[in-house]
């Protein structure tokens, strides 16, 4: 192909990436690194507050925010550096932890960014296997039935993938919270007195059972595309060599299928890195908490009416190293599997 | 079509009849955001009845009202406020005063129920709410407890129900983080003396008010239900109907829905009181909420007009009349029933005001994201003062209003 040419059928996409994903990167790492505050002015000011027989009213000095002449608010802006950044990571603080008057681990997972980051990380990894190894086992399972009822499996197999994710995890808490059906089956069951939502692990627990339970789909839809192009001759090859069910599994259909578990690994990853959905679904941020959350309670305007943008978008930068860190390995796998081809 | 045309004859006949008790009829379209609980229910229905408002119910009106009075012109020109959200649109500098508005149309208003800030009137109020103890009268009097009115008394009534065996979590609270545990802080806090700020606006609160708060609201949550950190009003609410729990500070805007036989098991099985103390002799470790009605800046006259008009409709005696339960009142011809008992006693008691300012929205907020590290243990008290005075000064310098 022509280098022009070339150009001519990548410049739209270019352009809009440029605009729609470089850019606002771009905005967000600097708006990092300033500081917009509205000025404050100390005056002394009456308040009446209604009380049942009169009002209450007191005259004090306070704090409120400086209007103009049109009454708007004086906004200032100024440069702070890494400040934001090294509040997030808070050196000082991890630095004690690790030394003679510090508690190691459990103290620097009491500080937010480091419990959000153990939690993302355990979310994203352990999850991983997981979906793959059941999408590929569903996949399996789907492929090998009568094709007379494939259509019908695919579809309910699929159904999971399709609940709206805050959704979805609204639904199994309303199942496990207080006195749920399933907590009231567990008990039941096991004559303990069971409450889910009383402790951390066992919200992770179900956090991590619905992220699975919610993807595995994925998955399974890919993987079971795979299992449609693998040559039946090599199969059958290894059937007359007399590879049992097992060593074609491992010989023949998983090398078939590596491209896409790499393909499936990277979006779960991508995905599973920025997990929001099932902190605001199972209302775990007393226990548990991810970055995306971080990111999200930092912009959620506080009882003053104050987002702290700074603080935001340094913990969404901070969150974009994290998924490139975690992405490098399946990346340079992929870009040495090409080359080789190539 | 046929469709249309008995959609558009529905619509006239409503219309028509939705006329009928308002003072007035409205002509320019008007929209508000309020929250969503019974009493904005019942003052949004009156308000509707002059025609061409949209009112929105929402209880996440907190976070899109700023933004949406902030617009030009405001998206909405009636807003629903109590004392703790108004800090944000008074900072916007997106309210109107009403100074002229109420002296035209507010003749029915009572002085109390004008909010001055700084000398203008920037709200009108129309309930007072606060939380405030709400009991089992039925178990108390079987085991022969008599009514807590210190925290103390609180956690002895708790331990004799609980070695009763009528119920393993007697007690019940807005613990969810967040706004809800924010507010449990700040009420006991204020309940044991302490203070917010310097008035240099540097944190005052890591001392000993601020210790004893912590301890007393860990002791309490021994003997809640174990997932009280996803418990806020509606959680508590239905615990007491499904008669899980004996003893809670709740809103006083819950208490009608405790003997709603709809949805209650407890129907007459409620006694309302003052907020328990938090030192023996104390005031009741409780702060009085506000709700009210605020005109956005950014409207024509015409508009403002309009709106104070048909929001005095809703804050008249008919919207009373239709919901005399929904709330404690302010409202003229509102006389105080069964569900007054408990804010009127909080407030006689000399519980104070929620502080609406920037210091006291800025303490309710650390509160509310670091109190729950201490409940689950994974912070000491210390720490947790610490680490709430570490997040103040940062949010506090990020705003400029500490140097």
């Amino acid at each position: 192909m022509k280098t022009r040419t070339f150009l001519g059928f990548v410049a739209p996409s270019l352009v809009l990436m440029t605009v729609f994903i470089a850019l606002p990167l771009v905005l967000v790492a600097v708006g990092s690194l300033y500081s917009t505050n509205p000025v404050y002015e100390t005056i002394e000011e009456q308040s009446c507050t209604p009380g049942f027989l009169g009002q209450t009213c007191t005259t004090e000095k306070r704090s409120r925010a400086k209007l103009d002449a049109d009454s708007h608010p004086v906004i200032e802006s100024h440069y702070v550096g890494s400040a934001a950044y090294t509040g997030l990571l808070q050196p000082a603080e991890v630095a004690r932890t690790f030394s003679a008057a510090g508690n190691g681990i459990s103290d620097l997972l009491a500080l937010d960014f480091y419990a959000a980051l153990r939690f993302t990380l355990t979310f994203a990894l352990f999850t991983l296997p997981l979906v793959i190894g059941l999408g590929l086992i569903v996949a399996l399972a789907v492929n090998s039935v009568l094709k007379s009822i494939r259509g019908p499996l695919i579809f309910a197999t699929l159904l999971p993938f399709i609940v709206t994710p805050v959704i979805g995890a609204l639904s199994i808490r309303w199942l496990f919270i207080g006195d749920g059906i399933l907590t009231a089956a567990l008990r039941a069951i096991f004559h303990t007195d069971t409450a889910m939502f009383a402790q951390g692990w066992t919200i992770e627990l179900l956090m991590l059972s619905y992220r699975v339970w919610h993807t595995t789909p994925f998955a399974f839809v890919v993987f079971y595309a795979g299992l449609q192009t693998i040559d039946r001759d090599t199969i059958e090859s290894a059937i007359v060599d007399g590879a049992s069910r097992m060593e074609r599994l491992r010989a023949v259909i998983i090398p078939h299928l590596m491209p896409l578990i790499v393909f499936v690994a990277l979006i779960h990853l991508m995905d599973s890195y920025r997990v929001f959905e099932e902190v605001i679904g199972f209302s775990s941020q007393a226990y548990r908490i991810s970055l995306q959350f971080l990111t999200f309670n930092f912009l959620t305007p506080d009882q003053t009416g104050n987002r702290a943008i700074t603080r935001a978008s340094a913990s969404s930068m901070l969150t974009l190293v994290g998924i490139i860190v975690l992405l490098v390995p399946l990346i340079i796998r992929t870009w040495r599997s090409q080359r080789r081809r190539g | 079509m046929k469709k249309t045309i008995a959609a558009t004859l529905l619509s006239l006949l409503l219309g028509t009849s939705a006329h009928a008790a308002c003072s007035f009829q409205n002509t320019v379209p008007l929209k508000s955001l309020t929250a969503a609980f019974d009493a904005w229910k019942a003052v949004t229905a009156t308000m509707g009845e002059c025609g061409n408002i949209q009112s929105e119910l929402d209880q996440d009106f907190r976070l899109k009202q700023p933004a949406a009075f902030a617009a030009n012109p405001a998206l909405y020109q009636l807003g629903g406020v109590s004392n703790g959200t108004l800090v944000p649109l008074l900072n916007g500098g997106t309210l109107r005063p009403l100074d002229t508005l109420v002296a035209k149309y507010g003749q029915s208003l009572s002085p109390n129920q004008l909010i001055r800030i700084d000398g203008k009137i920037m709200a009108v109020a129309m309930d007072v709410n606060a939380q405030h103890l709400m009991y089992r009268t039925d178990i108390l009097s079987d085991l022969g407890i008599a009514v807590p009115t210190t925290w103390d008394e609180v956690l002895a009534a708790a331990e004799k129900i609980k070695a009763s065996g009528k119920m393993a979590t007697p007690i019940g609270a807005t613990t969810k983080p967040g706004f809800d545990l924010g507010l449990e802080f700040i009420n006991m806090f204020l309940g044991y003396g302490g203070h917010f700020a310097n008035p240099d606006n540097t944190p005052a609160f890591n001392g000993e008010a601020g210790l004893k708060t912590l301890a007393m609201l860990k002791k309490l949550t021994a003997y809640m239900d174990p997932e009280y950190l996803v418990s806020e009003s509606t959680f508590v609410q239905k615990q007491f109907q499904q008669g899980k729990i004996a003893l809670s500070n709740l809103w006083a805007t819950r208490a009608a829905a405790l003997d709603n036989p709809a949805e209650s098991t407890v129907v007459g099985k409620i006694g309302l009181a003052a907020a328990p103390a938090a030192i023996a002799g104390g005031k009741p470790a409780t702060t009085l909420w506000w709700d009210g009605v605020v005109i956005a800046k950014n409207t024509t006259d015409d508009q403002a007009d309009a709106a104070f008009r048909v929001a005095m409709e809703g804050l008249s005696e008919r919207t009373v009349k239709a919901a005399p339960g929904a709330a404690v009142w302010l409202i003229k011809g509102y006389t105080p029933g069964k569900y007054a008992t408990g804010a009127i006693a909080s407030a006689n008691g000399a519980a104070p005001p929620y502080p609406s300012s920037v210091v006291g929205g800025l303490v309710g907020s650390v509160a509310g994201d670091n109190v729950a590290d201490f409940l689950t243990g994974k912070k000491s008290a210390e720490a947790t003062l610490a680490a709430m005075e570490a997040a103040y000064l940062t949010k506090a310098k990020d705003q400029g209003l500490v140097k």
